[in-house]
């Protein structure tokens, strides 16, 4: 046979497995995501141009984009607060924080939509204190941006968890020995070391808070060209039985979240050459 | 994910600089109140404003049909996704982990692809396949078999967004365990299939039921994908998430909260379940690689 196609195993059933494999694979993600883009291919460029650049859905990106990014943001710093208390201290409650960590991706996003909307409203459980300070938090970017820090959280804590437990004691015994203070340390050889990581648990948290439709649509209030998130919009053109204009606008999106994806594995193969070079 | 114990400040910590005290008890003050405040306090509201009216408000909300039609639906949906997804999961595994061929490393992304696809998007690629205004729209009227505003969307919704769950935990495990078990097995005169029951699944079951628990809490809980192919029929086309909504926006707060907090609840031990798991699939992963006797 001219075409080798698997390598030489004992163990039996791989036509039978890679096909299935496959077979599932197709008919369950990518012929339905063909179908998306062919739907999206069928209008005009200028029509799609103006699909993805309308005012109303300029300003939906400016929202879902800006809320996700000042919420990774936020999740990068406090969650290495979080992820170094768990790595590094022992105290009554680490092993409880540290299984509650996940209780982003357990609950349905909901049930936390709800639940921070019932916090936050004017007369809610915290809203009822803040509005007299002139703090609105329900029905404002503010809000929207909560709901993102909730569901981003678990992903900067969780990647940066195991980068600290690598954590090399010797290079901070070495630095500290040459007389390094202990923020030196921290900042100069502590920070790049797991930057990496860092990194990657900030545009996981980015990629889920710019597709977050659950936890934001309570919390939102939905007024177009202010808390109308992009996932939102995709939404109402669908009802309003504008298919072309939904999956133009889905393909956006798809395009931006890829490219995140991707920013993830260049940092990661920039990051473990340098390491590599280094050695 | 983190099982660093104390026994474990022996080794790579043994050199690691300990912080001051007042810098720990600042830090660890931090890290409890955002945890407390963002995460816990949801939590609590979500039971709290469910017995708002007490017991028998809690249990009223359940006299409604179209809470219990909810109910039925999330299992239907998740008692379908999940052992397809399932199935799914041990065979892309037996053939991603126990073969070589070119384009593997191409598979997995493809397998890991819902992850990164938004719940809306992931709902609408299934309207523009079989709505009315999809490519087998007219098809499928003509054969009076409605997919979306029906049952079947919202199955093929929950499938697709619980697509990786159980073939990602199992496909790095699996890797690392080889096959040379499995080789033994064979050459020992066992067939296929006993080789997969007897050598491969017992290797692999706690890795597998983490999978299947992670993909049953999502399945059960998704609400965006669901949401856009539902239609929202009351009584007929909502799953539980999507009863809470129907119910928040007509201002039945303590019914909305009452059936959240049965997700909450699912959520909860979701996440017992996982921790225990996380547990059990590392002493596993440990025992295999240094070999049952060595322990």
């Amino acid at each position: 046979m001219a075409f080798k196609f698997k390598s030489h195993s004992v163990l039996p059933g791989f036509g039978l497995t890679l096909g299935y494999t496959i077979t599932y694979l197709s008919l369950i993600v990518l012929i339905p995501l063909a179908a998306l883009f062919l739907k999206s291919a069928s209008l005009p460029w200028e029509r799609f141009w103006q699909a993805v650049t309308d005012p109303r859905v300029m300003a939906s990106y400016r929202l879902t984009f800006g809320a996700s990014f000042v919420a990774a943001l936020i999740n990068a710093l406090l969650g290495f607060v979080v992820a170094w208390t768990l790595v590094r201290y022992r105290f009554p409650g680490r092993k409880f924080i540290d299984a509650i960590v996940d209780l982003p991706f357990a609950l349905p996003t909901a049930v936390s939509g709800i639940a921070l909307t019932a916090i936050f409203t004017r007369n809610g459980w915290l809203g009822q204190y803040l509005e007299p300070l002139g703090i609105k938090v329900a029905f404002t970017p503010l809000g929207i941006t909560i709901a993102l820090i909730f569901i981003g959280l678990p992903f900067v804590v969780r990647t940066l968890q195991p980068a600290l437990e690598e954590l090399d004691g010797e290079l901070e015994e070495a630095a500290a020995s040459l007389g390094a203070s202990r923020w030196t340390t921290f900042h100069r050889v502590l920070v790049p070391t797991v930057m990496p990581a860092l990194t990657t648990g900030f545009a996981l948290a980015f990629a889920r808070a710019v597709g977050e439709y659950g936890s934001v649509v309570f919390i939102s209030g939905n007024m177009p060209m202010r808390t109308e998130i992009t996932s939102l919009l995709i939404i109402t053109k669908l009802e309003q039985y504008d298919f072309a204009g939904a999956s133009a606008l889905a393909v956006v999106m798809l395009l931006a979240s890829f490219t995140i994806l991707l920013a993830i594995n260049v940092i990661q193969w920039h990051y473990s050459r340098r390491i590599r070079g280094a050695a | 994910m983190s099982t660093a114990t104390n026994a474990t400040l022996g080794g790579k910590a043994r050199h690691q600089i300990r912080d001051p005290r007042w810098v720990q008890v600042l830090l660890i003050a931090v890290s409890m109140s955002f945890v407390g405040v963002l995460l816990l306090f949801p939590l609590m509201v979500v039971f709290i404003e469910a017995f708002r009216d007490g017991w028998s408000g809690y249990i009223a909300s359940f006299e409604d049909p179209a809470a219990w039609q909810a109910i039925k639906l999330t299992l239907i949906a998740a008692g379908i996704s999940v052992p397809l997804n399932l199935v799914f999961g041990l065979i892309s595994a037996w053939a991603i982990t126990k073969f070589d061929f070119p384009g593997k490393s191409l598979l997995i992304s493809l397998i890991d692809l819902p992850f990164a696809i938004s719940p809306v998007i992931s709902g609408l690629i299934y309207v523009l396949m079989f709505g009315l205004q999809g490519w087998l729209g007219p098809w499928l009227k003509e054969h009076d078999i409605q997919i979306i505003f029906a049952v079947p969307g919202i199955v093929l919704a929950t499938i697709f967004v619980t697509f990786p769950f159980v073939a990602r935990e199992l496909i790095p495990l699996m890797q690392e365990q080889g096959n040379e078990e499995e080789q033994a097995a064979l050459s020992l005169g066992a067939n296929g299939w006993q080789t997969f029951r007897r050598v491969t699944l017992p290797n692999i079951k706690w890795a597998l039921l983490y999978g299947v628990i992670l993909c049953n809490a999502r399945a059960m809980g998704e609400f965006g994908a669901v949401a856009v192919v539902s239609g929202s029929i009351r009584g007929r086309t909502n799953t539980l998430p999507l009863h809470v909504e129907i119910l928040y926006n007509e201002y039945n707060a303590v019914a909305a909260f009452t059936m959240a907090s049965l997700l909450a609840l699912l959520g909860l031990v979701t996440l017992a379940a996982k921790t225990y798991l996380e547990w059990r699939v590392k002493q596993q992963l440990r025992q295999t690689l240094v070999g049952p006797f060595e322990t």
